[in-house]
């Protein structure tokens, strides 16, 4: 087995690994850097990223309101340290990368530009056009390109974490081009490999989003956090789940039934005006309204097609010029993916699965409750997003705590580790190569990948999807169960050494099937409605009992189990989300 | 329209075959399918072994890069029923070395990326308290080099660089461009240094094929042009005026 040694290793080449490796260069050149990828950094989710980042910018603005916006945005289940901490330092992080060459669009005058998005009282949303995502993660990427200190390992695949005593010591992971078994070792370890879209059948994420690193930290004995809080984006291309940015609707877009009627109206969401009011209709919160569009269908008042119930989108009084340079992506993927101009025809639209809330449980310096091991972005749950995150808060959270985690580890580095002997890690590394390359070769398996694939998304559909309700939500549990069992006779086609994807889906698989339990479990346990989580036989929220946090571990083979933990409330006591009104 | 349709692929595993051979798939035909959903329901229904990259199927990724009927496309965004009657044929981009069935090996062009320091350079290390102005002029001044993907399409299209692989290459070029232009840089001859080493930029015939194929818009081509003319204008002053502008 090949071994290799570093001070520090990162999971995730996206916007939170890349800003984390740069936070550790610039700490101490000297640290080790190693970054493990499974795919080349540029081509990490991060690059998808529509709408834009949130940091206060305009003179009207103050921090309190964006932590306000955000608190109760998150319907109170957010930790305020967290949110003060976050949307003091998110700023900063945005500069950093308007140093770094990030192309921010402009007001005349050479000033950052804002933009308004849901559930935001001011405008503070930076934006790249609606490509803010890609051209964060490029200037990152191309940004750690300048330090020498940073070792990519691009295309290698993490399987396991490296664990003695109850300390991470580093990851095995398969080189896929030679199909080499490493082991990488260091003091610290930093997940942030993203979300887990994966798991449903209608997502916006990528292929790789499969929550690989949320798996190996909750198999490792680290819990995860509130993982059934899952955010249904209101505005998904039927067929690919393509997101079309809430951007779209801050720039004046409406939601309209078959009626050609807003309904957002009739949803306790504020009165329809020509123009966009923040904090209201079309600019609520995402939560709040892919609820109202699941009432729409229910009611019968949405369109029919051939991939479920839609809704219009409609961005033609918008005119060209303001949809090609305010919003040049939605026309390319309306002209792509849907051949219609938006120009022109509304756009079809439904809800679709499109953020983790939940994630790996950290503090507010990305720390796990396992030593060495660290996390931030999507794959970590700190929480500023509570029960439901803010549109163009999950930029500037990757960056902050992002940051942090890098800052954090470099001090637990600096601290001195006390270096176990390589002899033990090199003993489970073995063990694990063992276990894989039973996976290359054996031969005996029956089940198709995309055959227990399907159908854990779409018990993941039924059960966790805008409502939940029990009979579903244990139904789906023992679906889990039963697809858990047959993911263990898998059949590949492919027995080589060399790029095995099949194999590498295989071990996604397993991850999402037990990301997936996590998810049903939290969402069974959790008998009160907030934000995202929504349950028709518990329709209100439940302060005395769940103005908490669950955190979910793992217990060998039987079901996971799930404690609380109270949410950190420092200045804003739970109150009502009030929406398109006063109060 | 016809149910189904023909893909011809080409297949290689390093461990198994000396040259890329072709299998032929038929795979349902429907209007709404790109020839990455084809590839895929190859892979999930027919030949798991069958090796390809994607992800986003959104075309900005950038990963699923791949010859189509001899065209360099991002397979994600190429509506398959184009192609009918059929067959189709779907071979890994050229120009690169295959890793295995539709899978190049690009680490020659992160070589090169890295190489033009595609980062912003400042002559003093200390930074604004605010942002650096720049006014949408300045920011559409290089915007539409900023939009490459590292898709690969243009150095599978470009013959400079199948002929002579030290070629720095459209998209490589492309992006040192982007931070030449941009007004918050000052690393421009730094760049110049490091790219006019090689002859490569002026064996590009012009032939534009790299702007042409380009998914998202870019203009390489152009940018080499450009980037010509600058080192033209340095070379001078170099050489003529060795007091001059350094």
């Amino acid at each position: 087995m090949e071994t290799s040694s570093h001070d520090i290793v990162l999971i995730g080449g996206g916007g939170a690994g890349l800003r984390a490796a740069i936070a550790i260069a610039e700490a101490n050149p000297r640290t080790d850097i190693a970054m493990v990828s499974k795919v080349y950094p540029m081509r990490s989710h991060t690059v998808s990223a529509e709408g834009g980042a949130a940091g206060v910018a305009a003179d009207d603005d103050s921090i309190d309101e964006h932590c306000y916006d955000t608190v109760s945005g998150s319907d109170w289940l957010g930790d305020q340290d967290a949110i003060e901490i976050f949307c003091n330092e998110v700023p900063k992080e945005l500069l950093r990368l308007e140093h770094w060459g990030c192309p921010w669009s402009r007001q005349p005058d050479g000033r950052i530009a804002v933009r308004p998005f849901g559930g935001m009282k001011k405008m503070r949303t930076w934006f790249a056009a609606d490509k803010t995502g890609f051209h964060l993660l490029h200037t990152l990427f191309q940004t750690s390109l300048k330090y020498t200190s940073i070792t990519r390992y691009d295309e290698t695949f993490a399987t396991r974490l490296l664990v003695d005593d109850g300390t991470v010591h580093g990851v095995v992971a398969i080189e896929l081009r030679t199909g080499r078994i490493r082991a990488i070792l260091a003091k610290a370890v930093i997940i942030c490999t993203g979300g887990c879209g994966r798991i449903f059948p209608f997502t916006t994420n990528a292929n790789i989003c499969t929550g690989d690193g949320m798996a190996l930290a909750y198999r490792a004995g680290a819990p995860l956090k509130d993982m059934e809080m899952v955010q249904y984006h209101p505005t998904g291309l039927p067929f690919t789940g393509i997101l079309i940015t809430e951007a779209a609707r801050a720039e004046g877009g409406w939601l309209l039934n078959k009626d050609n009627y807003r309904f957002l109206q009739d949803y306790d969401l504020g009165k329809p005006t020509p123009t966009p009011v923040l904090r209201s209709m079309e600019l609520g919160p995402r939560d709040r309204v892919s609820q109202a569009m699941w009432h729409e269908f229910q009611k019968g008042r949405g369109f029919k097609g051939p991939y479920g119930d839609y809704l219009h989108l409609d961005l033609r009084h918008l005119g060209e010029h303001k949809i090609e340079t305010r919003l040049p992506m939605v026309r390319e993927l309306c002209l792509k993916y849907e051949n219609i101009d938006p120009v022109r025809q509304p756009i079809p639209v439904r809800p679709v699965q499109h953020y983790m809330m939940g994630g790996i449980h950290t503090d507010v310096h990305g720390a796990t409750p396992l030593k060495g091991l660290y996390a931030a972005g999507e794959a970590a749950c700190v929480s500023i997003n509570g029960s439901n995150r803010l549109g163009s808060n999950s930029l500037g959270e990757l960056l902050v705590f992002g940051a942090r985690a890098g800052k954090a580890a470099v001090e637990y580095v600096a601290n001195g580790v006390e270096r176990r002997h390589p002899n033990h890690l090199l003993a489970i590394a073995l063990d694990e190569e063992r276990r894989l390359e039973h996976q290359y070769t054996s031969s005996d398996g029956t089940e198709r990948i995309a055959k227990v694939r399907e159908e854990m998304q779409r018990t993941m559909e039924r059960g966790c999807g805008i409502y939940r309700d029990r009979a579903t939500l244990v139904e789906s549990a023992n679906k889990l169960s039963e697809l858990k069992e047959r993911a263990a006779r898998l059949r590949l086609d492919d027995h080589g050494r060399s790029f095995n994807t099949q194999l590498t889906a295989a071990l996604e698989l397993g991850f999402m099937l037990d990301v997936a339990e996590t998810i049903v479990h939290c969402a069974l346990n959790r008998e009160e409605s907030r934000g995202a989580h929504q349950r028709r036989d518990f329709p209100k929220r439940d302060d005395t009992k769940y103005l908490a946090h669950s955190l979910v571990s793992r217990t060998g083979e039987g079901p996971p189990r799930i404690d609380y933990l109270p949410v950190v409330i420092t200045r804003w006591p739970p109150g009502e989300r009030i929406y398109g009104r006063d109060h | 329209m016809a149910d189904t349709i023909i893909l011809e692929v080409a297949r290689f595993s390093p461990e198994r075959d000396s040259q890329i051979g072709y299998q032929t798939f038929e795979v349902p035909l429907r209007s709404d399918w790109m020839v990455l959903d084809a590839l895929n329901y190859i892979k999930d229904n027919i030949d798991g072994s069958l090796t390809f990259r994607w992800s986003c199927r959104m075309g900005i990724c950038g990963s699923c890069g791949m010859m189509v009927n001899g065209v360099p496309k991002l397979t994600c965004e190429t509506l398959i029923a184009q192609f009918a009657p059929g067959p189709v044929r779907i071979e890994p981009l050229e120009h690169f070395p295959v890793v295995k069935d539709l899978v190049i090996d690009m680490d020659v062009f992160l070589e090169k990326l890295q190489k033009v320091r595609p980062w912003i350079v400042r002559k003093d290390d200390r930074l604004p308290a605010r942002e650096f102005l720049q006014t949408p002029a300045q920011l559409e001044a290089f915007h539409q080099y900023s939009l490459c993907i590292n898709c690969m399409l243009c150095y599978a299209a470009c013959p400079v660089f199948g002929l002579d692989q030290d070629f720095v290459g459209p998209a490589a070029l492309a992006l040192a461009e982007r931070y030449n232009l941009d007004s918050r840089d000052q690393g421009a001859p730094e760049r110049t240094d490091v790219l006019s080493q090689h002859d490569g930029i002026w064996d590009c015939t012009v032939v534009g094929e790299c702007s042409t194929v380009c998914p998202k818009g870019v203009d390489p081509s152009l940018a080499i042009q450009q980037y010509k003319l600058t080192a033209t204008k340095e070379w001078f002053k170099t050489w003529l005026l060795p007091w001059g502008n350094k």
